[in-house]
């Protein structure tokens, strides 16, 4: 198997710890070598949060190189910018478009990029931005945008929809399977 | 069977598989998960210890008894159970017993990065280190069994990366592991000074023994590839070195503390040009030195921070790479990416504090919890932060320092959980001694920052038992402190009020800031507020409260419905009301 680098990034909260374990799981399936890498404590809360997420043959470092991750997973748009030189050269940038602001911004010491997607667009080649929270809230709650992202991903790989919903199902807590299915498949089938 | 498992996980899988009974911890990043995943197993006692000294004791007992234990820990919680850890490497054990000390590298969410290597060659106790979660699993059975055999605590040191890696895991059954019998030994157990002169020389001979046998030792792996380049390395550097050189040898240690003489003089004659790369201080490097091995080691690998493939690429085949020590708060400031620095959450209950210490312009000594966030613009109140427990001891001294006066505009901050950790103490000496100070025990009815740990005070076990609830008034009460007050900080008048008078007062006094934090109850009906912008005067006063839920537009504020908890602190703090509850 080749092995594949997924960066998922976004902002303490928004979900990224469990995307990436549904990815973990899904390549430890497949029969893969996986590491998954996790941020704890207080980088949590409301920080910038990356996860490293790497499957292939074998497994050294838990961490992915500068450059080479195949996707990046971006649960926010300033945070995709932020590790956008993490793509590999022909990789593909996946945005949730969403703004949150960072403390320096609300404080007025520092304005949000406005051209953030023109400013990663310089830097990737490949780069799909989605409105994730709109079908989220349909399903019934904002806090499934991550799942909605998980879908969109998912779309774009070359795996099994049933696996995926299967990796879901195990990973997510029991009383959410259901607005978590409905989260998957709406992102599933928006591009 | 096969299992993706964090390496905290792993950890609490190899206690589990090798029979222990008792695991005790205390919570802290990157180790918490170990006995919260060891609380799952019908088959083991796990419990949350007040801190990590009476979690070593509670362990030490266990194993004296006859049960196999286990303590685990992060790295600067082994200063605290230090104590115990120096003369239980004289008595020795019973049935095994293993202390875990996670290290953070790079200080992920720490105040230090020490290494805690130094702290098995200080105590003269042997130390593994794993590099996944595979070998965190096998590497605890390994250390049950020399413990056992070599009658010595076993300490097992991880690091951020492992123990937040997940990685693939075989399981395996439970192993059948009888109570060993407890047989009085006063000579073993009870160390007078006549005894523990006997028991150093039990220790001395140990190591020796362990020494010999590390050269043996099938977790001291020699891989013999390329003879131009050899790396002597140990736990994730191996995995960053091997990632990056694939083709060169290399030689493993499993075990770190005491270390394989002959082993590595051998593997030294077998490669042309010798590297040691480790994280953090020289510990290996300085002693393979000292074997008149000639090696490469900090003059070109960095002493500070996280190690990364990147820089080891960097410094050994000269390729640019990142600085891979920079944590994602830090990355982009070079480019003019506005950072994101963790922040309080929205309807944290430490907010309102920090907002009214800030507003009264007030000196403020503080601790190790979310709260330590108090320190960041814009609420900026925090002067200090050393380690659990010293903002109540480090008030008390700036008051000796600069006079009585100067307590009268000064108050410590501690969090519930920290205070029963290590605060009791410094407000007994401020009783006794005669303080006048002020304490803030900011409770929010759990262990916050390391992901909502019980604790005594909470009424719950890890084991999720219910329990007799530490009261805080009738404690402090009991130190001696004779003015307590509990207000709720989601009441800016009140806690003003309260702050301004227990300053003013000439005996020390302890303010009880009572709210549960923000995030335990996920269920609750949000209220939601907003901005009428018709009646903004654009004074960005909200603003100084540091909500991530508040924004900052152009001509006033917007708030985040999707992210406000409704605390209502903005609307108390905006003066012409045009923060309003949602109808």
């Amino acid at each position: 198997m080749v092995n594949k680098n997924i960066l998922i990034v976004g902002v303490g909260g928004q979900g990224t710890l469990l995307a990436s374990r549904v990815l973990g799981r899904l390549a430890a399936g497949l029969g893969a070598d996986v590491k998954v890498s996790e941020v704890h404590g207080m980088a949590q809360r409301g920080g910038s949060v990356v996860t490293h997420v790497k499957f292939g043959d074998k497994v050294y470092s838990p961490l992915i190189s500068l450059g080479d991750a195949d996707i990046i997973l971006a649960f926010e748009s300033l945070e995709a910018l932020r590790w956008s030189d993490y793509l590999k050269s022909g990789g593909t940038m996946l945005v949730n478009d969403q703004r949150i602001a960072p403390m320096p911004v609300i404080t007025g010491d520092k304005e949000y990029p406005s051209d953030v997607y023109e400013k990663i667009r310089q830097r990737v080649g490949n780069l799909v931005v989605v409105d994730a929270l709109s079908p989220a809230l349909d399903c019934g709650s904002g806090r499934v945008a991550n799942t909605v992202l998980l879908g969109v991903l998912a779309a774009g790989m070359d795996i099994d929809k049933d696996i995926w919903l299967k990796c879901l199902e195990e990973t997510v807590p029991p009383k959410t399977v259901d607005i978590n299915k409905r989260a998957f498949n709406a992102g599933y089938k928006m591009l | 069977m096969k299992e993706l498992m964090l390496g905290n996980k792993a950890v609490a899988r190899g206690a589990y598989e090798c029979g222990v009974r008792v695991v005790t911890a205390y919570p802290g990043t990157p180790s918490t998960e170990i006995a919260e995943e060891a609380a799952k197993y019908d088959e083991i006692y796990a419990q949350w210890s007040p801190n990590e000294k009476v979690a070593m004791e509670v362990a030490i007992g266990a194993a004296i008894s006859g049960a196999r234990a286990m303590v685990c820990m992060k790295h600067v919680g082994l200063n605290v159970a230090a104590d115990p850890l120096f003369t239980v490497s004289y008595t020795g054990i019973n049935a095994g017993l293993v202390i875990v000390v996670a290290d953070d590298p790079g200080m992920h969410s720490s105040q230090n990065e020490q290494d805690s290597r130094y702290y098995a060659k200080a105590a003269a106790l042997p130390m593994l280190e794993p590099s996944d979660s595979q070998e965190a699993k096998d590497f605890v059975k390994l250390a049950f069994e020399i413990s056992e055999q070599y009658d010595t605590p076993v300490i097992l040191r991880l690091t951020t990366r492992v123990s937040h890696s997940q990685s693939v895991v075989e399981l395996e059954d439970r192993m059948d592991i009888s109570l060993k019998d407890y047989k009085k030994d006063f000579r073993k157990y009870v160390m007078m000074p006549a005894m523990a002169r006997e028991r150093h020389v039990n220790v001395d001979n140990r190591m020796k023994d362990l020494s010999i046998r590390a050269n043996d030792m099938d977790i001291n792996t020699v891989e013999i590839n390329d003879g131009k380049i050899g790396i002597i390395t140990s736990g994730i550097a191996y995995q960053y070195a091997k990632e990056v050189l694939p083709t060169a040898s290399f030689l493993k240690l499993g075990m770190v503390h005491p270390l394989p003489d002959k082993l590595i003089q051998d593997f030294s004659q077998k490669v042309d040009t010798l590297y040691v790369i480790e994280e953090l201080e020289p510990f290996l490097e300085e002693y393979i030195k000292s074997l008149g091995v000639r090696v490469t080691g900090k003059e070109m690998f960095p002493r500070l921070g996280e190690l990364s493939a990147d820089i080891i690429k960097e410094k050994l085949l000269g390729t640019k790479g990142e600085t891979g020590s920079k944590q994602p708060a830090d990355k982009g400031a070079q480019e003019d990416i506005p950072l994101r620095p963790p922040v309080l959450c929205p309807g944290c209950p430490h907010r309102g504090v920090f907002y009214v210490l800030n507003k009264l312009k007030l000196r403020v000594t503080g601790d190790i919890g979310c709260y330590t966030l108090g320190a960041l613009p814009p609420l900026q109140s925090i002067d200090t932060c050393v380690c659990m427990g010293a903002s109540i001891g480090m008030a008390f001294g700036m008051e000796l320092g600069r006079g009585r006066e100067f307590a009268r505009n000064l108050v410590a901050v501690i969090g519930d959980s920290t205070f029963i950790h290590s605060g009791i103490t410094g407000l007994i000496d401020m009783v006794y001694n005669g303080s006048t100070g002020t304490v803030i025990i900011l409770d929010n009815s759990t262990t916050g920052m390391t992901g909502h740990q019980d604790h005594p005070a909470t009424g719950c076990t890890l084991k999720g038992k219910k329990a007799p609830m530490l009261n805080l008034e009738a404690l402090v009460k009991a130190l001696g402190v004779k003015r307590v007050t509990v207000v709720d900080p989601f009441d800016l008048k009140e806690l003003e009020n309260a702050v301004r008078t227990e300053i003013r007062a000439e005996e020390p006094s302890v303010i009880i800031s009572r709210r549960p934090c923000a995030l335990l109850d996920k269920n609750k009906e949000c209220i939601s507020y907003h901005c009428d912008a018709e009646l903004c005067i654009n004074c960005r006063l909200c603003l100084r409260m540091g909500c991530p839920a508040i924004e900052n537009i152009k001509d006033g504020i917007r708030i985040n419905n999707t992210l406000c908890s409704g605390c209502g602190l903005c609307a108390q703090v905006c003066r012409p009301g045009a923060i309003k509850r949602e109808e």
